[in-house]
């Protein structure tokens, strides 16, 4: 086939005041993955329901397949399969009823439905499944489903709206294969993801943050402005490297300098020389060496080229927190933590330790069990046996002294969005029981360490999401926690949003805060002194990032990912359970 | 413990008050129905046309259709022509009561044998029917009187003279007003705790004052106070209105008024936050509320008579804390209720407020451990 499949032609779209995109000319070509990457709100869903026909344009065009997204939607739809995020199922229908639902809809009917059943059932290995609940499949299996019933009648373009959210690693791979097959037929597939390694797997990319197209084009040309730039500081003293990342975060041409397992990665201005390791002061085995560059690299340097560096200078200190009683070996303590929803037991006999000022991280696809443990961890959740302490306080005895020492934010920051900034940084000071002249410094401190200052009369739901998350983080740690719990703390964030983040988390480690956090993004993984792997309700590995990538190493792959390790640990797993029954 | 609660009141009110759409909720709505309702939802049979059709030429009955043109509550007095005219005025709702004097009214009357009047009435509005039968008959009633003075005919032994007590006028206004002050809050009370927990479950809040060193009770008081001065500031509003306003007489006690809107309204916001421990969604709350407020309104006496309804339903509505209420602020401000009647009413609204409030407690317990 010649010529593009999609024709983007200076789109604008606005909601209220809102603008949600803005100018966008883009290319899909037929045959390949394009790849629609960027954070959450950054117009992803907003571009593929206008290429899909469901919304109309302030201004400029869409061509699909040579039919106007406004006055020739009805023929998109003929031509276009869309699976939108959550995957658009019927839970409480069966796979076959979901399949029927969509042959009925699309007018697929006779011999020829049964030929697309039998495809797609053995294309997506759903075959044995065909009587179960859709609500009842795991995450992995309702994406799978999902596409399935998108391709009941083959389309020419396939839009996918995040497929690969919250879903084990090991089912992502999958959903690649599965797509390149399609790929390979001629289709030409839109996939939208928050994850920046996905990005490098697409044969065409359309970066947008914030409403607009950044950069188009193959992954590589991203990735080669930047080639000679990248380095990873090896050999660091693990007490010592978030110093480290300290110093190197303030040398001038150092874009980006962050946290990778054992290792520092930096990322160097264009024209700047590496800083060496006695420069770092990182130690006398530390070695700084060349890597290859990733995409978020190149996206963070196109970032901060813009100009659109956030602070991530002077932090903000707690109220020193005193170095809290109980064995450091254990601030945080799970033994055999096992949570049963009647006959389902999503978390089986967990136990863990984590040590003080420690950055512990647990790590698992969505419905593994890892926000299970977390939140009976915090006290959200009942245990059904087992027992969780926090620094030596068991939550069941001691209640509100377990979570006096404990500060917590969630993924949706959990602020009053009518409240100013001023009077929710007072309310979580009081709910802490922190009054008069305590109240007002720990407050004025949030304030000014965080930078929001200029925004105390503003009401938090306002703030920009950057700011959102400092004010989030201020409210949960302003009481000077021991521990801090983050749940999913920058799922779908900017970048740049999230290494400002990652960039407290170290300092508040530094000052000897034990740090708990869950994630499914494998690269914020790696931020973490350690890892605990949490799949199918227990937990299958504990290990630093840099031990689990170095059990996964083999001569085919001498340089694994974290997600290359968890795939293996996970098909060892699987092995396992099944010599065992 | 006081710092934490203090933080936690303060914050629920400065959220339902600082966000817009709640602060309109709180204010418009229930004054545009103080407003309404008061001046709708009257029983009060006002402004009614009337039909005559009188075949007499005599003064006497000339007298008696003054009496009516005169009668403050008819609006306008048509005259017929014919007695086809009666069906067609009938029929075509012209009029809602046609007064028909035969040709022989006067002559029976001045020969001091019973002379009729015929009165038809428009049975498809039955209440509006009876009060118009009412005035008709009263008018009627005081011509009687006044011819038989006049002539020295020998009267009725016992007329009969109604008069009612504690609102002489009977104006229904006086009933609707005070009813509102206990309808009006409960409304605004139950929304506002049943909004107020899901609201939070869906900001994500709600796991995060339960990871503080709150304690689940002072989270519900954190709750309750809140909703507890809401409601009392909006009763406070209709109490004023119908006082300044509406001119409603109050006879009783506002003390004990204020103690049993107190106990009505704990009572209403144990209901509010047992809906809301139940729902995940905000809208599942709105669903809650008004699956709770439409029979607490009909069963309360408000618009029906409770006398009226089937025992086993007037039984029900002994559980209702809407009923007891009325009673009483209708008793308050018209006829100076009793405090012992006052308290045999509140103890049973104790008794509904300490069931809600405690399986609502105890729903959360349970949700959450």
């Amino acid at each position: 086939m010649t010529g593009p499949l999609v024709t983007i032609d200076d789109i604008t779209c606005r909601f209220g005041k809102r603008t949600a995109l803005q100018g966008i000319c883009a290319d899909i070509a037929p045959g390949q993955v394009t790849g629609l990457v960027g954070p959450d709100g950054a117009g992803k869903t907003t571009l593929i329901r206008l290429i899909a026909g469901l919304l109309r344009p302030h201004s400029g065009h869409i061509t699909v397949c040579g039919f106007d997204s406004v006055g020739q939607a009805e023929a998109i739809h003929g031509v276009v399969g869309y699976m939108p995020q959550r995957f658009g199922l019927y839970e409480d229908l069966t796979v076959a009823e979901n399949l029927n639902l969509n042959a009925d809809l699309r007018a697929v009917t006779g011999q020829e439905r049964s030929q697309a059943f039998e495809r797609l059932l053995g294309f997506t290995g759903l075959a044995p499944f065909t009587k179960r609940l859709a609500g009842a499949l795991s995450g992995g299996m309702k994406q799978k489903l999902g596409l399935a019933c998108t391709l009941i009648r083959p389309p020419r373009l396939l839009l996918l709206d995040e497929p690969s959210v919250g879903v084990d690693p090991l089912s992502r791979r999958e959903l690649w294969r599965m797509v390149h097959e399609l790929v390979d037929q001629g289709i030409g597939v839109l996939w939208s993801t928050a994850y920046l390694d996905e990005a490098e797997r697409c044969g065409s990319v359309l970066l947008l943050n914030d409403g607009k197209l950044l950069n188009s084009g193959a992954p590589r040309g991203m990735t080669d402005r930047i080639s000679g730039r990248t380095f990873v500081v090896r050999g660091l003293d693990p007490a010592g490297k978030r110093l480290v990342l300290d110093r190197a975060r303030q040398r001038v041409g150092v874009i980006d300098a962050l946290i990778q397992g054992r290792n520092i990665r930096l990322v160097m201005a264009e024209g700047a020389a590496a800083p060496t390791a006695n420069e770092l002061e990182a130690g006398a085995d530390a070695a700084v060496e060349p890597v290859r560059p990733r995409f978020e690299d190149a996206f963070v340097s196109l970032l901060r080229g813009q100009g659109l560096t956030s602070n991530t200078g002077a932090l903000p200190q707690g109220r020193t927190s005193e170095t809290p009683p109980g064995d450091p070996d254990a601030v945080v303590e799970a033994r055999d933590l096992t949570r049963r929803f009647g006959s389902f037991t999503a978390v089986d006999r967990i136990s863990f330790a984590v040590r003080r000022a420690e950055i512990f991280g647990l790590l698992g696809p969505n419905g593994a069990g890892k926000s299970t443990t977390f939140k009976m961890l915090c006290g959200l959740l009942p245990i059904t046996s087992g027992t969780a302490r926090l620094t030596g306080l068991s939550l069941a005895e001691a209640p509100a002294l377990a979570r006096a020492r404990l500060g917590y934010m969630s993924q949706k920051f959990s602020l009053y969005p009518d409240l100013s900034v001023q009077q929710n940084l007072e309310f979580f000071a009081g709910a802490y029981g922190l009054s008069g002249r305590t109240r007002r410094e720990a407050v004025g401190g949030m304030k000014e360490g965080f930078g929001l200052e200029p925004f105390a009369a503003s009401n938090a739901g306002e703030l920009p999401l950057g700011f959102k998350q400092r004010l989030a983080l201020a409210c949960a740690i302003m009481h000077g926690p021991a521990i801090l719990f983050l749940d999913e703390p920058t799922s779908g964030v900017d970048p740049l949003t999230r290494r400002e983040f990652w960039s407290h988390i170290n300092a508040m480690a530094g000052q000897g805060v034990t740090v708990l956090v869950t994630t499914h993004f494998m690269d914020e993984a790696e931020y973490c002194d350690r890892v605990g792997i949490v799949y199918g309700g227990v937990m299958i590995a504990t290990a630093s990032p840099d031990d689990l990538k170095e059990q996964a190493r083999t001569p085919d792959l001498p340089d694994p990912s974290l997600e290359d390790a968890f795939i293996r640990l996970i098909e060892r797993h699987d092995r396992d359970r099944k010599a065992a029954a | 413990m006081w710092t934490r609660l203090i933080a936690l009141i303060v914050k629920e009110l400065l959220s339902v008050w600082r966000d817009r759409k709640s602060r309109f909720v709180l204010v418009v709505p229930p004054l545009v129905q103080l407003f309404v309702f008061s001046y709708a939802a009257t029983y009060d049979v006002t402004n009614v046309r009337i039909a005559v059709f009188n075949e007499d030429a005599g003064a006497p009955s000339h007298d008696l259709i003054a009496r009516f043109e005169d009668a403050p509550d008819f609006a306008r007095v048509l005259h017929l022509g014919s007695e086809a005219g009666i069906a067609e005025a009938i029929d075509s709702k012209e009029a809602v009561l046609v007064v028909h004097l035969g040709p022989g009214f006067s002559r029976d009357l001045l020969a001091g044998a019973p002379a009729r009047a015929q009165l038809i009435l428009d049975g498809r509005g039955s209440n509006t029917a009876q009060v118009v039968m009412g005035y008709a008959t009263s008018i009627i009633n005081n011509f009687n009187r006044d011819w038989a003075a006049a002539h020295s005919v020998p009267v009725l032994p016992a007329p009969l003279i109604e008069r009612a007590w504690f609102n002489p006028n009977l104006m229904s206004l006086w009933v609707v007003v005070p009813g509102l002050v206990g309808i009006l809050t409960q409304v605004v009370a139950l929304v506002v705790t049943a909004l107020s927990v899901a609201r939070e479950r869906e900001l994500g809040t709600f796991d995060q004052l339960l990871v503080t060193p709150l304690r689940p009770w002072e989270i519900l008081v954190g709750k309750i106070v809140p909703a507890l001065l809401i409601g009392l500031a909006e009763g406070t509003v209709i109490v004023v209105a119908a006082l300044f306003w509406f001119r409603v007489p109050l006879v009783g006690s506002l003390l004990l008024l204020y103690a049993s809107l107190f106990v009505f309204l704990l009572s209403i916001i144990g209901v509010g936050l047992f809906i809301s421990a139940l729902s995940g969604t905000q809208q599942q709350a709105i669903l809650g509320a008004f699956l709770f407020l439409v029979p607490a309104i009909i069963l309360s006496g408000f618009a029906t008579p409770i006398e009226n309804m089937p025992e086993f339903i007037q039984a029900l509505t002994l559980g209702n804390p809407m009923r007891h209420f009325l009673t009483i602020v209708q008793g308050i401000f018209l006829k100076d209720l009793p405090a012992e009647l006052v308290f045999a009413r509140i103890w049973p609204m104790a008794a509904i407020g300490f069931v809600t409030l405690g399986s609502a407690v105890w729903l959360f317990r349970h949700r959450l451990r």
